[in-house]
């Protein structure tokens, strides 16, 4: 398979200064798509099918579409990349910001561009020390060859890029809760609509993008939408990296054509369970999707796929259940994470969830009572999409409405005996 | 209009409006938290979730929060559906399980939002058997309670602390389930709105500090519409009384007046009610001392003072009602009436009141004070002198960011989305005073300077206006380029607005203010201008005529006068002492009638305990012109009436036989209106005594009033007859009409279902808008509209400093400056001492820090005060507290020296 | 008061932003990487710079895990107690630590040489269990390679 995000990545993992990156191929999507109006590099990228890799899977081309354009637009317009990867199983994103630094530049470059963005900020996890210290470094590069700052490459575009490393919370991933982030407040989430591409950070046009999604667009640019859709297995164009963890025998992130199954991630790419292990269940991307079970292996891991069986692409890191683990236990370790996140803004988010959090716990403990799995559905209904202000919570209960129906008898066992069959 | 419909049934809304706004305007019981109306929609509690169904065909449809969603044409909603009604029920639910359910001791209890919404809700038990989280409690000074674990997380109070009233010291803490409502430390809030913390929030965790020594429950109380006394803008109160003290206020909406906030004054100076300085029975000066005396006596004596003397004169005052003074003119006639307002007061008031009659400016409601989209600031520190007004102005600089949101088609309502594009941009407000003011910080640019400078810069702007307007000589660079920018700002805005006053004492600021607004009208522009008076009767007592304070010193100095009758006056804030002291003692007889034991009280040689505000009827003329009736609360123990009652008595006594057709208010009333043509609305300002509804009265207690047997059952067992009330249609009982009176009527809000404040709802015609039938007061003064007239052009010389003298000039302050009001304790508590204010660099040219005392002579008086240092302040000027010190009638501006205690 | 190098640092980061609100976290990360914590004078001098009021600076810091407002220890210990790392082992290692530190999670040792924290996902699940001593990750935790960190730490 031809790699594509992974094509810069050195086997140690260091990457690639400015100049042996522009050797390798890098940078040469910036000085075509100077060359190209701004409108047409978002057209490119409409056709290619690129859709978001932060989780909701939205198109790209067409969110950038809404950018209002033109000398009357407000400016400035800002361009944010989303490094906050902070849901728990995922562990991708670091992968790109800690080995391919310039290539996340250089898509942010094609972005702004195409936006006609003036300043980017790459808003990083706090924890990520050797990803914000490699990105400094190639920021540094990337301004000294005259990719950022006034007039890039000879030509009329300008870009400011600056990184933004995070004070830490999982609502900083949201996108407007990102906004308010970077704008120094508490990271609540933004009311949407009016949606960030019209009135985002600092009130200005704002387009926030995962740093994966970025990471695809010089290829895109360099090799044209078609290319692009034929690297895929699937309707989804593209790669993906593919991660699996828990115990299988080598945990591990792969870039795949998008579509890639799970029984071949987990059984070619991870080895299978170890020794000992039966699988149970997996999330296939990230905490906040449902669990799927041996029924699922089959399915593609694309967008569309995942959804039909019941759960998202999510991150497309998955995290991989085995029946010697407590699926209560992985619960109540989950909502425990989403209750603890909970921004605190809206009631069924930060009572639901705390309160599936005691129920959890009481469960686990030998303590649950016969109606807890009741409340325990109330709770996903209470949290389910539409009903809340942001995804948080409609996220934190997938895993909790899925361990319901799959382990629900796991879950009678406990309030059974009054403890934990796997302690 | 749009049409929508609820359960498949069409209704006709106002267009641009939230699904949630649409169904309470409609009558809907549909719960909410964290929405309201005067902060917009931010959708955090997610309590007003309906059904929304995309059209007929549509069975299933979606829950959407109706704070959110905006009810455009078509919009189909239920809010009965089942899994809507589930949704809600669970809201509650989630908001309970760390509540402490602990409604028997918490002062909200009975008038609590949440308890309403968890009956609405049909929420009624508790599912979860986990501990509670539970904060530790702050001390907010002395205003406020605070409790912490009652919290909804509703977030209403930081955005109506921080967002809404510019406060910065309120803020939420942490997040998930343990949001922390407080501040960075204890300590006092230290924004003059903070009391309306305790309406806002929609439970227990901030409540009313002062009530908690005289704790009664909201249903308990006995209430009457009424006006506050603090000021001059005329918020409307509630005030609530239970055993013959007063307990509370709460604040009573007048869409174009105080909508739903009042300021920390008005709500917490009631106590002054309950003060031990209140007066209770007539005194009369027997061998030098004042003794109590029986009424009769009082009466006796005071006839034989008054009985065919020709030389009364009556003092009256800015703080008792038109009918009061009214009563006193007819007393001792009108040539022979005094206002009561200072030399200067007299002259300023009645300066502005010209310029309010003349036009071309109007004056503005606070409501559309708040929608002005410039403004300039002329001399008054507003949140000191007019407070309520500063909250409308601090609205008013989100006028022109609005714009930008109308742009992207963001509702007005929907509150964080179009702050967050407006981020910190404000329209234009400009703010020329003496020193620093609390505005500021909303300030497009201020000007420091003295009040004549004040004044050029007003004319300056004049002139940038428009070149007929007198030309301003000798401005600095810097001057004529700021006067250009705020008349810019002023002629680009749609509703610019004008505020100026009497605190400067300078005729010539009102002016310039007055030259200004017809600047822009000359220039097309329909400008307002707000004239912020200091008292809550200033404008009426000055629509009733009558000469200065000194000019009744000089009726006694010249022997036409030796009786004086002083209606609710301290002379002794209006006028130096030792004038005071002079004229009293030049008088043969003072008689005075007050509520409080005030040092001219104590020169009484008769003195009769008139009823505050809460223990008497009449009518309060407000600085926008609006004539306004407030209502006896309860009837007041001893020998406490009406000052005009007392007045009427005295007539009657004095042989005087025309005050025996004032059988009530309304006589008195009518006789105002007869006499004086520019008066003749104030009969509409509250409906007659007569008024019935279908022939019952209007009760001031709720129906849900307990103990009214047993409460007096110390004194006597039988039941007493409730006191009768010739003067109003209200009764003092729960007994009378259960339906919804006319708005000048409302003694306290409530609705089945509704025992919060937010029962409001149902008593507006359109949520957040006029009250059924119209909002209470009636304008009585409209200018004509054309721009006739004719410029002022006294433009005073610029302002030199001298050496080694300060211009004394007044500041003003919430809490301080207003006699009654101080002698709440809590609002003893928050008034600085007296003090000098100097900027830093004449404090350093005087070689004085920070607290050093100092002696400074103002009114012949020397006072030991000590110096408070800041930058605010112009240079040249020493400023000195109002109100604390008496410097009405001082004369200020004036200069002198300071030196070294 | 604020260093001489904090306060250029902070200027620094300012010039990267419209507004000097925006900088409140960058601002106090700053003066905790010096200082290992951010204390109530601390927070009064960054909220002065930025022209905010303590409470409206407090109310960030409290919202943000990485933001210490109390003293920590000289080696800040943040062990990942997410998803995968909890499948792992999670439990082993806390309890390792805990029983070798002498402390809870959420403390520091007694002579300040260690806080204790638990930490969201590090990004780094195909190798848990995971955590973070200061600045440095770990990864594929087992006693033994516990124990070696913390001897390592001074
Ligand atoms: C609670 C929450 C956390 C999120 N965290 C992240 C994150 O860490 N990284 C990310 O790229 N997207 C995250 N997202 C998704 C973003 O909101 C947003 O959809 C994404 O950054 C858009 O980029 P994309 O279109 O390139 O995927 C999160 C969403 C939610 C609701
Ligand atoms: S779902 Fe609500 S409380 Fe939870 S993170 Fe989103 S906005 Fe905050
Ligand atoms: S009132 Fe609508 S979400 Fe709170």
């Amino acid at each position: 398979m031809e790699k594509v995000l992974t094509r810069y990545i050195q086997p140690d993992g260091v990457p690639l200064d400015a100049r042996a990156y522009e050797r390798a191929g890098g940078y040469e999507s910036v000085r075509k798509a100077l060359r190209m109006a701004p409108k047409d590099v978002t057209e490119t990228v409409k056709q290619s099918n690129l859709r978001g890799r932060g989780g909701a899977g939205f198109p790209t081309g067409m969110k950038w579409s809404f950018v209002p354009t033109g000398p009357n637009a407000p400016r400035p317009k800002y361009l944010c990349a989303n490094a906050d990867e902070m849901e728990p199983g995922t562990f991708k994103d670091r992968l790109l910001l800690e080995s391919a630094p310039h290539q996340l530049i250089e898509g942010m470059i094609l972005a702004a561009y195409a936006i006609a963005a003036d300043v980017a900020y790459i808003f990083i996890r706090g924890e990520y020390i050797l990803a914000i210290e490699r990105l400094q470094k190639a920021l540094a590069e990337a301004y000294e060859a005259g990719y950022l700052g006034k007039n890039i490459q000879g030509s009329a575009f300008s870009l400011e890029m600056y990184v933004h490393a995070s004070g830490g919370r999982y609502m900083c991933g949201e996108e407007t809760g990102l906004l308010n982030a970077l704008e120094g407040k508490r990271a609540n989430p933004r009311t949407k609509p009016p949606f960030p591409q019209v009135s985002g950070l600092f009130g200005k046009p704002t387009i926030v993008q995962n740093v994966e999604t970025l990471s695809n667009l010089p290829h895109i640019i360099n090799n044209g939408p078609e290319w692009f859709k034929k690297l895929s297995k699937s309707e989804d164009s593209g790669t993906k990296l593919y991660g699996v963890s828990g115990k299988v025998k080598q945990p591990g992130l792969w870039e795949l054509p998008m579509g890639t199954t799970i029984r071949e991630l987990l059984e070619e790419h991870a080895g299978g369970m170890r020794e000992g292990l039966a699988f149970r269940g997996v999330l296939p991307g990230g905490a906040s999707t449902d669990f799927l079970t041996a029924e699922h292996l089959d399915v593609k891991m694309d967008f569309g796929g995942v959804q039909k069986a019941g759960s998202r692409l999510g991150t497309g890191t998955m995290i991989v259940l085995d029946d010697r683990t407590c699926p209560v236990g992985m619960v109540r370790n989950l909502e425990h994470f989403f209750a603890q996140e909970s921004c605190g803004w809206c009631t069924p988010c930060w009572s639901g969830l705390s309160w599936s959090e005691q129920l959890l716990t009481s469960i686990e403990e030998g303590r649950g009572k016969p109606d807890d799995l009741e409340k325990l559905e109330f709770i996903c209904k209470f949290c389910a999409p539409g009903n809340t202000f942001c995804a948080l919570a409609p996220g934190a209960v997938e895993p909790l409405q899925s361990a319901l129906k799959y382990f629900r008898e796991d879950f009678g066992r406990h309030i059974q005996a009054q403890h934990c069959p796997w302690r | 209009m749009t049409k929508i419909f609820v359960e498949n049934q069409a209704y006709e809304v106002e267009d641009g409006q939230s699904l949630l706004h649409a169904c309470l305007s409609l009558g809907f019981n549909l719960p909410y938290f964290c929405w309201h109306p005067a902060l917009g929609s931010v959708g955090a509690c997610r309590q007003c979730a309906v059904k929304q169904f995309r059209d007929e065909k549509d069975t299933r449809g979606r829950l959407v929060m109706s704070c959110m969603t905006p009810a455009i044409e078509g919009t189909r909603i239920s809010i009965a559906d089942a899994e809507a009604v589930a949704f809600r029920k669970g809201v509650v639910e989630g908001l309970m399980l760390n509540h402490p359910h602990d409604c028997p001791v918490c002062d909200e209890g009975g008038q609590c939002h949440l308890q309403d919404m968890t009956v609405m809700t049909g929420h009624d038990y508790r599912r979860t058997i986990y501990p509670k989280r539970t904060f530790r409690n702050q001390n907010l000074g002395p205003l406020l309670n605070h409790e912490m674990n009652r919290c909804i997380q509703c977030y209403r109070c930081v955005r109506y602390y921080r967002e809404y009233a510019g406060g910065t010291d309120l803020d939420a803490f942490r997040l998930r389930n343990v949001v922390y409502f407080g501040r960075h430390e204890d300590g006092t809030l230290q924004n003059e709105f903070a009391g309306n913390l305790d309406e806002i929030c929609p439970t227990g965790v901030f409540t009313d500090k002062t009530v908690k020594r005289h704790y009664t429950r909201k249903w308990d109380l006995q209430y009457a519409p009424s006006v506050c006394v603090h000021c001059g803008l005329g918020c409307n109160i509630s005030p609530g009384e239970r055993y013959g003290t007063l307990r509370r206020i709460v604040n009573r909406y007048n869409g174009e007046v105080n909508g739903y906030f009042l300021c920390d004054r008005g709500r917490f100076g009631y106590e002054f009610v309950n003060s031990p300085k209140r007066m209770r029975q007539p005194l009369l000066l027997k061998d030098g001392k004042p003794q109590p005396v029986a009424k009769a006596r009082a009466m006796e004596h005071l006839a034989s003072v008054l009985r065919g003397n020709k030389k009364v004169i009556g003092i009256g005052s800015p703080r008792a009602s038109l009918e009061s003074n009214f009563a006193l003119r007819a007393l001792v006639g009108p040539e022979r009436f005094y206002s009561g307002l200072s030399n200067a007061g007299q002259r300023l008031t009645a300066a502005a009141l010209e310029i309010l009659r003349h036009g071309p400016a109007r004056s503005p409601s606070l409501r559309q004070i708040e929608q002005a989209d410039a403004v300039l600031v002329l001399g008054e520190d507003v949140t000191n002198v007019a407070p309520r007004m500063a909250l409308a102005l601090r609205q008013s600089v989100r006028q022109q960011p609005m714009r930008a949101a109308d742009q992207l088609k963001i509702p007005h309502w929907l509150d964080h989305a179009v702050r967050e594009l407006a981020q910190d941009q404000k329209g234009p407000l400009y703010i020329a005073t003496p020193a620093a003011t609390r505005l500021d910080d909303v300030a497009t640019e201020t000007y420091r300077a003295a009040p004549d400078n004040i004044a050029r810069l007003g004319f300056a702007v004049a002139r940038a206006l428009g070149a007929s307007a007198p030309e301003v000589s000798g401005l600095s660079e810097a001057e004529r380029a700021l006067a250009a920018r705020i008349a810019e700002a002023l002629k680009s805005a749609e509703r610019p607005l004008v505020v100026s006053g009497t605190s400067m004492n300078s005729e010539a600021v009102l002016q310039a203010a007055a030259n200004v607004a017809r600047a822009l009208f000359a220039a097309g522009r329909t400008a307002s201008l707000s004239l912020a008076a200091p008292e809550c009767n200033t404008l009426g007592v000055a629509l009733l005529g009558g000469g200065s304070l000194t000019e009744a010193f000089k009726a006694v100095k010249s022997g036409s006068a030796d009786t004086v009758v002083i209606l609710e006056n301290d002379l002794y804030r209006r006028a130096p002492a030792q004038e005071v002291e002079e004229f009293l003692s030049c008088v043969r007889h003072v008689v005075v009638l007050d509520s409080l034991a005030t040092p001219t009280v104590e020169k009484a040689e008769l003195a009769l305990p008139a009823g505050t505000f809460a223990e008497s009827d009449g009518t309060l003329v407000s600085s926008e012109g609006r004539a306004q009736r407030f209502f006896e609360v309860y009837v007041p123990g001893g020998d406490i009436q009406s000052s005009w009652r007392w007045l009427r008595e005295i007539m009657l006594g004095a042989g005087q036989r025309e005050a025996a057709a004032w059988q009530n208010l309304d006589d008195v009333v009518a006789s105002i209106a007869s006499a004086i043509p520019e008066l003749a609305g104030v009969a509409q300002a509250a409906p007659s005594a007569s008024f019935r509804i279908a022939g019952a009265k209007v009760p001031r207690a709720p129906h849900r009033y307990s103990g009214r047997t047993a409460m007096l059952a110390n004194i006597a067992v039988s039941e007493p007859k409730p006191p009768e009330d010739p003067d109003s249609p209200l009764s003092f009982t729960m007994e009378g009409s259960p339906d919804q009176p006319p708005s000048p009527l409302i003694p306290f809000f409530w609705s089945p279902g509704w025992n919060s404040i937010q029962s409001l709802n149902k008593f507006q015609e359109e949520i957040a808008g006029p009250l059924r039938g119209g909002d209470p007061g009636v304008r009585l003064i409209e200018p004509p509209t054309g721009a006739n007239g004719s410029y002022f052009t006294d433009v005073p010389n610029s302002f030199e400093p001298k050496a080694g003298q300060w211009l004394l000039v007044p500041l003003y302050h919430i809490f301080g400056t207003d006699e009654l009001s101080c002698l709440a304790p809590a609002i003893t508590e928050l008034s600085p001492e007296p003090y000098v204010m100097l900027n830093p660099e004449d404090a350093s040219a005087l070689q004085v820090a920070e607290g050093v005392e100092v002696t400074v002579t103002v009114g012949g008086a020397t006072h030991r005060l000590r110096i408070r240092i800041a930058p605010g302040i112009a240079k040249g000027l020493a400023g000195l507290p109002a109100g604390i010190l008496p410097l009405e009638g001082a004369g200020l501006p004036a200069w002198s020296g300071i030196s070294r205690a | 008061m604020l260093s001489a190098e904090e306060r250029h640092e902070i200027e620094e980061e300012l010039k990267r932003y419209p507004s000097k609100r925006a900088v409140s976290i960058d601002a106090m990360k700053i003066v905790q990487r010096r200082r290992g914590w951010v204390s109530d004078e601390a927070l009064r001098d960054i909220a002065e710079l930025l022209e905010i009021s303590a409470d409206d600076l407090d109310s960030v810091a409290t919202f943000y895990n990485l933001i210490f407002r109390k003293p920590v220890g000289r080696h800040v210990i943040m062990v990942c107690d997410s998803v995968s790392c909890w499948i792992m082992g999670y439990d082993r290692v806390r309890e390792h630590l805990t029983k070798r530190l002498g402390i809870n999670m959420g403390e520091t040792t007694p002579d300040g040489r260690f806080t204790l924290l638990p930490i969201v996902c590090l990004g780094t699940c195909d190798h848990a269990p995971a955590m973070m001593v200061d600045q440095q990750l770990h990864r594929d935790l087992d006693a033994e390679k516990i124990d070696k960190i913390l001897e390592q730490c001074s």
